[in-house]
């Protein structure tokens, strides 16, 4: 019975989005009053149906109804609730289900803050509409999850266990916000083109930010995740799993600083538009690549080759479709202002070339190797070597660069009262240069060119903030969001240059030392989880004689599911990490384990935090703002109003 | 030209100039940076150069694995046809079993041993990697819905 309840709630959902769709788009004429209330009415009711079909699946994985498929191939009676919860979405089926969920999410934020003029939000409506109905589509003729298994069985098959984590339960729902989020920016887009209306920019904005906030900290939670799950001690693996979420993550944050231009002076009109519909693109290739089953890994659900041609059909229609209404619009609209070659129009310029140059260096990365299997059957892996000849010094030169956006005037500005406001900026990141090559590493340069960098960016927000000392809080996102970034590669520097690891068997009470630690083995025990069986290891972090903490990293087997895992033990100070892996059992109480020292890894994930705040100050600051209320003026925003 | 049009244009240049520099480091990092996947059949047909890194896949060969003195583990990777020793010091992933697929990263050293620097296993019992799978096709030891 539930099943069909879900079933039929998805068949009312794409009803109300091809609704949507249609009544939308013929809003968007002057006249059409009528469609344009329709449109509004259908988003609403479209996401009244999408979150009863997702309860209903919640619903059937919280109880453990085995007679849904779904639920039987991926849930397991003995699970923790919060894992059946999380199962929902752990699973392709489920996932894409979350997908619409947030896709309608949007859709009806969309239609509540009808912002911008009518029209334009009827034809962003009436986009949001057409991706839907495509997605229902796609999810109820190749990916139902409400399938019914006859008989039920009487238990489920469990869910894997690298999945079963907290980090990982909140991972996806905040990844998808963000992939989706960037939906709603390219559907005001094509509404924008459609229209003809030049205020998409500052209407989408805060749609942006939401997309942005929630990819930052999707990512970083991620990133976590890898760290203190996966049991190597590293952060980041250019695995084309991260890069496909870091990738629209580049864009949306080109968008940001484009779009802002856009909107404040009128400056790179199309190019803005271009990559809201890069944006979202990339989203789709990201889903396709980590869903689709052409890159193995964790995240790899579907194996069925038609899911994966049908959505590569979605998204060549999604991006040549938007593409098509670009070539056809765009030479109508109007061109984007001129600016002076020394502006805040050319800070932002540079800022997207070099996002869009490092975006680019993941992308050839992440799909070269899959194009050469399909073309020639080479199989080949392009792995961190690549990305630290590529990817790494063309962002070190636009975090350089960051500093001087925020102080430079819109139009025209002076770049030597900038130097001016700026050097002591200089100042501290020439001490911070010189404390990491004197004190603490004569040798690494690569950490202390981070650290230089860090300690001019952080120069500069600080003095950007007492700059606009009395400003309304939002007038901070955007020191914060760079003191963030700064914070995250001084984390990466850090944990990356200074990290010092040991390898070792251990028999019991033996004493081991690594970096500032002395550790030692007490031994092995046997325990019970919920659904598991482990053997914990007791290893005591010591202070001399005395023991400070005890550390339990885990080796875990899961029957249900008949796999092994490693559960590791962390402690931290917030500026350095010890972090443990137990290994296999080499007999005689004697054990493999793995030690790493990770100095200011903490940092890594602190910085995302702080890039998160930055956007979310801002989209308060957006949000409290009434619309058509006249913005706080600088007098180089006001010179720009002219 | 008018001065918008100059503007436009010295636009356009620095643009394809600075699209020109970016394709050019990331066909040289390719060029440095690229790692080939090999079975033990390639390795037995054709000869790998010392110190080439490379990513080798198989199974590990059943009752090859023995422990040396700390960490470091010998074991034999095989796709059934031939099979290379390899060498690891470190710890193994928990899904690293004899009889089951495997993926490392390494090179060759003097001795014709495959000498790891990270060994990959699958992430459970129903997924193996799909290089193993493709190389186990091509040394006739698959058996289609049986890994």
């Amino acid at each position: 019975m539930i099943g069909e309840l879900g079933q039929l709630a998805l068949c009312f959902a794409l009803a109300l989005s091809l609704v949507m769709a249609v009544s939308g788009l013929m809003g968007a004429r002057a006249p059409a009053a009528a469609a344009r209330r329709t449109a509004n009415s259908a988003a609403l009711g479209f996401l009244v149906f999408v979150v009863l079909a997702f309860g209903v699946l919640t619903y059937a994985f919280v109880i453990s109804d085995f007679s849904v498929a779904l639920v039987a191939n991926h849930s397991h009676t003995l699970k923790p609730l919060v894992y059946k919860i999380s199962g929902v979405w752990g699973n392709h089926e489920g996932s894409m289900l979350l997908w619409i969920l947030v896709l309608a999410l949007y859709a009806g934020l969309v239609a509540v803050l009808q912002r911008g003029g009518e029209r334009l939000t009827s034809a962003a409506l009436g986009v949001q509409g057409l991706l839907a109905a495509a997605f229902i589509l796609f999810i109820l003729f190749t990916s139902n999850p409400f399938l019914r298994l006859d008989p039920a069985p009487f238990e489920g098959a469990g869910l894997m266990p690298l999945l079963q984590d907290p980090g990982l339960a909140m991972h996806p729902p905040m990844l998808y916000a963000g992939y989706v989020g960037l939906s709603a920016a390219f559907s005001y887009a094509a509404a924008a083109m459609m229209v003809g209306e030049e205020g998409w920019a500052r209407a989408a904005r805060p749609f942006m930010l939401i997309a942005w906030i929630a990819l930052t900290c999707g990512i970083a939670l991620g990133s976590w995740w890898a760290y203190y799950e996966l049991g190597w001690g590293g952060f980041w693996g250019w695995d084309p799993v991260e890069n496909a979420s870091l990738m629209p993550w580049l864009i949306a944050t080109a968008l940001l600083h484009s779009a802002l231009a856009t909107e404040k002076s009128g400056a790179f009109r199309t190019w803005t538009l271009l990559l809201a519909i890069a944006g979202f693109s990339m989203s789709l290739i990201g889903t396709f690549l980590v869903r689709s089953g052409v890159i193995t890994s964790v995240h790899a659900f579907a194996s069925d080759p038609t899911r994966g041609f049908f959505m590569m059909i979605l998204i060549a229609l999604a991006i040549v479709g938007a593409l098509g209404l670009f070539a056809w619009r765009a030479p109508t609209l109007q061109g984007g202002a001129a600016f002076s070659s020394v502006s805040r129009e050319t800070t932002l310029l540079l800022n997207n070339v070099f996002l869009v140059a490092v975006c680019a260096c993941v992308f050839v990365g992440t799909l070269y190797p899959l194009v050469l299997d399909a073309i020639s059957g080479t199989k080949i892996s392009v792995g961190p070597p690549y990305y630290a000849l590529t990817f790494a010094p063309i962002f070190f030169v636009l975090l350089l660069l960051v500093p001087f956006g925020p102080q430079l005037g819109w139009k025209r500005g002076d770049l030597k009262a900038v130097w001016r406001t700026l050097y002591p900026a200089l100042g501290l990141a020439a001490v911070a240069a010189i404390t990491v090559l004197a004190i603490v590493s004569p040798r690494g340069l690569g950490a202390t060119g981070a650290f230089a960098v860090a300690g001019w960016l952080i120069g500069a927000s600080v003095i950007d903030i007492r700059k606009r000392k009395g400003a309304r809080a939002s007038a901070f996102a955007a020191a914060l969001a760079h003191a963030g970034l700064a914070i995250t590669l001084m984390g990466v520097a850090g944990a990356t240059a200074w990290r010092s690891e040991a390898l070792t068997v251990v028999a019991p009470g033996q004493k081991l030392t690594v970096g500032p630690y002395t550790l030692r083995f007490d031994g092995v025990t046997r325990e019970k989880g919920p659904n598991y069986l482990a053997d914990r290891a007791h290893i005591a972090l010591m202070d001399g004689d005395k023991v400070r903490a005890t550390l339990l990293p885990e080796h875990r087997f899961y029957p249900a599911e008949g796999q092994d895992m490693s559960d590791t033990a962390i402690h931290t100070t917030g500026l350095r990490d010890l972090y443990l892996a137990l290994g296999d059992d080499r007999g005689g109480g004697r054990f493999a384990l793995r030690v790493y020292v990770s100095p200011l890894a903490p940092l890594i994930w602190l910085g995302g935090l702080v890039m998160a705040l930055g956007g979310m100050l801002s989209l308060w600051g957006r949000l409290r703002a009434r619309e058509g209320a006249p913005q706080p003026a600088a007098p180089a925003m006001a010179q720009a109003a002219e | 030209m008018n001065a918008k049009k100059k503007r436009r244009l010295a636009f356009v240049a620095a643009l394809l100039a600075a699209g020109a520099a970016v394709a050019g480091v990331i066909v040289y990092g390719l060029g440095q940076n690229t790692m080939y996947f090999r079975s033990p059949s390639d390795i037995a047909a054709k000869q790998v150069g010392e110190g080439v890194a490379f990513r080798l896949g198989g199974l590990v060969e059943m009752g090859s694995v023995k422990h040396g003195s700390g960490a470091e583990v010998h074991f034999r990777v095989t796709d059934g046809k031939s099979s290379v020793p390899a060498n690891f010091n470190g710890v193994l992933p928990a899904l690293f079993r004899e009889g089951q697929g495997v993926v490392a990263t390494g090179s060759m050293n003097g001795n014709g041993t495959f000498v790891a620097k990270e060994v990959l296993a699958k992430h459970d019992e129903k997924y193996m990697p799909p290089e193993v799978v493709d190389a186990l096709k091509r040394s006739g030891r698959w058996q289609e819905g049986n890994p």
